[in-house]
């Protein structure tokens, strides 16, 4: 269709944007409204069940709450790594874009690290998605709970992935398989960062089959769009922060 | 093909400023929170207000939506808006449970 409207000349064959942008952008945005959709039946999953128990545990004591905000700083600050990604990447410095998305990444790591070390702090207290050690008659806290937090992780995962294979390429192939080598021999069978580790396994095949079948350069723009869903991911956080952490804080006790 | 960059400044003090606001506000909800400044219905609304502060700050400049032409700006929000509104529906229920006790 485009070739025929180039042959005749006819420049109004190409209608522009209604979004006045690119599509891969339009693309990406349209994914995030749908993803906004599901983490927000979720998130009204979880607000639902705690208005209909009065008995709603407050399991999370100062070192939670602590330990949930360092993780809010990470996100924020990974964010302003990836905004600055995306302007070196609009400079046509790619050593930069390189190096402040290697700098998201660890920010993005270290939230999963930390997010990872309270789930296992909660199971070790007996917390399980059906029953928990705070409030008896309310098993559906741990279900919400892991299945919300749970659901964030594996975005905040599949995000450190895509901007791995944005920065690295194929080179980051061989780093995602040591790391997931080193985290899977290194912990014991039933630990949850022996279990969330095959997260990166799936990741690996995955990011294998693009970066093999469609071998690209990713330009500013592809920055830009991996931006948006890391931000997205922060944006998530915003919410379950203080609906899951800040509103069950145990303060005394 | 046209990109967002041939509208605003390429400042980063800007992004800064945004984050140094974001960061603030965090810790303003971590206060409210272990203050117990609030009786429950009044901290979750006042955290939710927070919170809606914070995803402006990070949609309209982190995610540059704020230099996105109006048409990009109103369908992708109104649409999100009002799908999200449509799921309080489900709150009716939730009270429902709470009055009258129904197990």
């Amino acid at each position: 269709m485009a070739d025929a409207a180039v042959a005749h000349g006819s420049a109004e064959a190409y209608e522009p944007s209604l979004f006045g942008t690119y599509s891969k952008k339009i693309g990406m945005w349209l994914f995030l409204l749908s993803d906004t959709l599901t983490f927000g039946a979720l998130l009204f999953a979880y607000s639902y069940g705690r208005i209909s128990n009065p008995d709603w545990p407050t399991p999370f004591h100062k070192e939670s709450i602590t330990n949930a905000t360092v993780m809010t700083g990470c996100l924020l600050s990974s964010s302003l790594t990836m905004v600055l990604a995306v302007l070196a990447a609009r400079r046509g410095d790619k050593s930069w874009t390189r190096n402040w998305i290697l700098l998201t990444m660890l920010f993005g790591s270290g939230f999963i690290v930390l997010h990872a070390l309270e789930w296992t702090k909660l199971i070790g207290e007996g917390m399980t998605p059906f029953k928990n050690p705070w409030a008896a008659t309310v098993p559906q806290f741990g279900g919400t709970f892991f299945t919300l937090t749970g659901m964030h992780m594996l975005h905040v995962t599949i995000g450190v992935i895509y901007l791995g294979v944005v920065a690295l390429r194929k080179a980051f192939l061989p780093i995602l398989l040591v790391i997931w080598g080193i985290v899977f021999f290194s912990t014991p069978a039933d630990n949850v960062f022996h279990i969330g580790v095959h997260a990166l396994l799936i990741g690996l095949v995955i990011a294998a089959v693009i970066l093999f079948l469609k071998p690209k350069d990713y330009d500013a723009h592809d920055v830009e769009i991996a931006g948006l869903y890391w931000h997205f991911v922060d944006l998530v956080w915003m919410f379950i922060f203080p609906l899951v952490y800040l509103m069950s804080t145990r303060v005394q006790g | 093909m046209h990109t967002v960059a041939a509208h605003h400044d390429e400042g980063k003090s800007q992004y800064l400023w945004v984050w140094v606001v974001l960061l603030l506000l965090t810790a303003v909800e971590v206060a409210l929170a272990y203050k117990q400044v609030f009786q429950p219905v009044q901290m979750l609304e006042a955290l939710m207000v927070l919170s809606v502060i914070k995803s402006a700050l990070i949609i309209g400049w982190f995610m540059h939506l704020k230099y996105e032409i109006a048409a990009m700006k109103w369908v992708m929000m109104t649409a999100v808006c009002a799908c999200l509104c449509l799921m309080c529906i489900f709150f009716a229920d939730a009270f429902r449970i709470l009055q009258l006790g129904v197990r």
